[in-house]
């Protein structure tokens, strides 16, 4: 079983990224389940949400303690929240920045990609709130091939709500640009 | 002794202003005190101070109230700079660092 | 096994929820938001207005006056459907022994969540385990899958001759009623084959106008009445093991009647647990038998008629059994526990402990079952709270 933890702040849309990697796990014809941890909802605040994705049917109902795959849609999140709590020596992190990973030095093995110039550039939400959760989703399969590049892409496409072609690119972009190291 | 659900202080200590994305600055230089974005911030986040010496559109405004934003509780919803009749507040996109 | 058109998508306990009273055709819907109820009711607001469903929809006030509008549509013998949670369920209680005492098959979904003060939106049992005396069936989920399928196992149940009760299904807040999982929507054609139409006999007319739920003396036949229910209430145990079943040959999935064992044979240490627990302690009782640990666990999805002699037989083996309460019994212990000690002291069974866990939505961890199996292991008994302030 595979789990991963993401990271944002409310109006950011981690919900929606835990979502869509369910949903390219599901076309794929695995077994997923995506929840928020469920605080009361408002723009701005940290947010936590969590995919898990089998083989088999997935009874375990907790929140997900140690991830195998963290994703983080907002770098300053990390100045208040434990981003890396749990994670196991073989656990990967995705991290919204413009930073590469040896400058962010966090003790895992580590992957950057700058999802809110590719948000702002491809014009997906304002300059105020960009939409990233589709860009990043580029950097997770990159990162960490845990669903192949084709399904995310038919995931965000059919999860977006609107301009659902430049979201695609958005993942495109995002896998074309993402920086590995670290750990 | 039995455990009471009581909070005295709960919305004292929850500094909402770490919500905001985006934060309202004031231009005393243009504001001319009338208040109006004190009576409409919802947070309550606005408050009136007297005796403080900044720039003002004219001198018979100087010796009035100031509104100055709290910025520990203001979450950024923009109504005080939407309902300032000298659109003298501005909403900026917040420094996170 | 019959062939079954289905189609499978991701949605969440709540939109689930909404897709089995459409499935189940619902004429008449009536409901007052509440936290985490919301979106099942949102969800179906929506299908009446794209008239995906044809349905009524009527807002109202209050939890009190949802529950007396289905009341009224259910007795115009009008499939009819609402939901709540918490506080909302509460303020309905007079209303519930109205719908169950006029013997109306109505089906509600409740969405799991605390009772304050304080406020607390989270998942907790103590709404629906505080409503047992009502005269309503209660069953508790564990799965998207299974919010969807028993709404409408339930109208089946509810409306059989036999039974004519009211049934109440439950979601644990949140880890369903917002989680995402894969759900297979049945057919409409298998649906409409499995679930007829309604068919009250003693339905409001017009034209034979009649008194309902009047007035008796203490000479009758107020007592009657209420010993009628309790027939039909352990008359519906045939028929949900049968409407069980009957739905694992048309559909495919079978949740074994009023509960569902698993491992329990050979077991020495079994904990019996409801909703979501019972699924994260399965998770960990397979865990356990990996290191060899003899195991078990027996999930109750019927509290409503209780499910004594399945449980009894489950655990007849056991040296010890523990059981996780999600609810409080203030002054005595959790209600599960509570009703199945009484069952096992009348049977000689194995000693029981009652766990309290999770309450005000407090996250059931793998470790806390652990703890759990553990503490029976090492002969704890009584009353535990777990993971609570320090205290075990």
């Amino acid at each position: 079983m595979l789990e991963v933890r993401f990271h944002g702040r409310g109006g950011q849309g981690a919900v929606t990224a835990s979502k869509i990697l369910a949903h390219a796990a599901f076309l794929e014809g695995k077994e997923v389940i995506s929840f928020p941890f469920f605080g009361t909802e408002r723009r701005g605040a940290p947010v936590t949400a969590f995919t898990r994705i089998d083989d088999d049917p997935i009874l375990l109902k907790t929140q997900v303690y140690e991830p195998d795959v963290v994703v983080v849609l907002d770098q300053y999140v990390m100045k208040t929240v434990d981003v890396t709590s749990g994670m196991k020596p073989e656990s990967t992190i995705i991290i919204n920045s413009r930073q590469n990973p040896a400058d962010l030095d966090v003790p895992y093995k580590t992957a950057t990609v700058d999802a809110t110039s590719i948000a702002m550039e491809l014009g997906l939400g304002n300059r105020a709130n960009p939409i990233i959760n589709t860009a990043i989703m580029g950097a997770l399969v990159k990162a960490t091939r845990v669903v192949d590049l084709e399904s995310m892409k038919e995931a965000v496409y059919e999860i977006s709500p609107a301009k659902k072609d430049i979201n695609v690119r958005a993942v495109m972009a995002a896998y074309g640009s993402t920086v590995s190291g670290g750990f | 002794m039995v455990l009471i659900p009581l909070a005295d202080k709960s919305s004292r200590m929850n500094l909402t202003g770490t919500w905001r994305t985006q934060r309202p600055i004031i231009e005393y230089e243009k504001c001319i005190r009338c208040s109006i974005c004190w009576k409409f911030c919802p947070d309550n986040a606005i408050v009136l101070e007297s005796g403080q010496s900044v720039a003002a559109p004219n001198s018979r405004l100087l010796p009035l109230d100031i509104p100055r934003i709290d910025y520990d509780y203001c979450k950024g919803c923009g109504i005080c700079a939407y309902e300032c009749p000298e659109k003298c507040i501005e909403m900026e996109l917040e420094e996170k660092d | 096994m019959m062939k079954v058109n289905y189609t499978a998508a991701m949605m969440t306990g709540n939109e689930a929820v909404a897709q089995g009273v459409k499935l189940a055709r619902v004429k008449f819907i009536s409901a007052y938001p509440i936290t985490p109820q919301t979106t099942i009711v949102e969800k179906l607001a929506d299908m009446v207005s794209n008239s995906e469903i044809d349905a009524r929809y009527i807002e109202v006030e209050s939890e009190h006056s949802a529950m007396a509008a289905v009341f009224a549509s259910e007795l115009a013998g009008i499939r009819s459907y609402t939901a709540t949670s918490s506080h909302g369920l509460l303020y309905m209680h007079e209303m519930l022994h109205w719908v169950s005492g006029m013997r109306l098959p109505l089906v509600m979904s409740v969405v799991n969540r605390a009772i304050g003060p304080p406020w607390n939106i989270w998942s907790d049992q103590s709404d629906s385990m505080s409503q047992r005396d009502t005269g309503w069936l209660q069953v508790y989920c564990e799965s998207n899958q299974e919010a969807l399928d028993t709404i409408l196992m339930g109208y089946r149940i509810a409306e059989d001759e036999k039974v004519m009760l009211p049934l109440m299904s439950m979601e644990d807040a949140f880890i369903l009623s917002h989680t995402s999982e894969k759900v297979e929507l049945p057919g409409q054609d298998d649906v409409d084959s499995f679930l007829p139409e309604l068919k009250l006999g003693f339905k409001v007319d017009a034209s034979n106008p009649l008194g309902y739920g009047s007035y008796s003396t203490p000479d009758g036949p107020f007592m009657e009445l209420k010993r009628d229910m309790m027939e039909s209430m352990w008359n519906s145990k045939p028929i949900i093991r049968k409407v069980t079943s009957e739905f694992a040959e048309t559909f495919g999935r079978d949740y074994g009647g009023l509960t569902e064992d698993f491992m329990t044979e050979d077991a020495d240490y079994i904990i019996v647990a409801s909703g979501t627990v019972a699924s994260t302690t399965r998770y960990v009782a397979s865990k356990l038998r990996k290191e060899g640990k003899k195991v078990g666990v027996v999930r109750v999805r019927y509290f409503r008629p209780f499910p004594e002699e399945e449980i009894r037989k489950a655990v007849s083996g056991a040296s010890k059994i523990g059981i996780i309460d999600r609810s409080v019994s203030f002054g005595g212990a959790g209600a599960l526990s509570l009703e199945i000690r009484s069952a096992l002291f009348r049977a000689n069974g194995p000693d029981a402990v009652s766990f309290i866990a999770g309450i005000g939505g407090r996250d059931v961890r793998e470790i806390d079952i652990k703890n759990m199996f553990r503490m029976l292991e090492e002969g704890n008994s009584g009353n535990i709270f777990i993971n609570s302030g320090g205290v075990s």
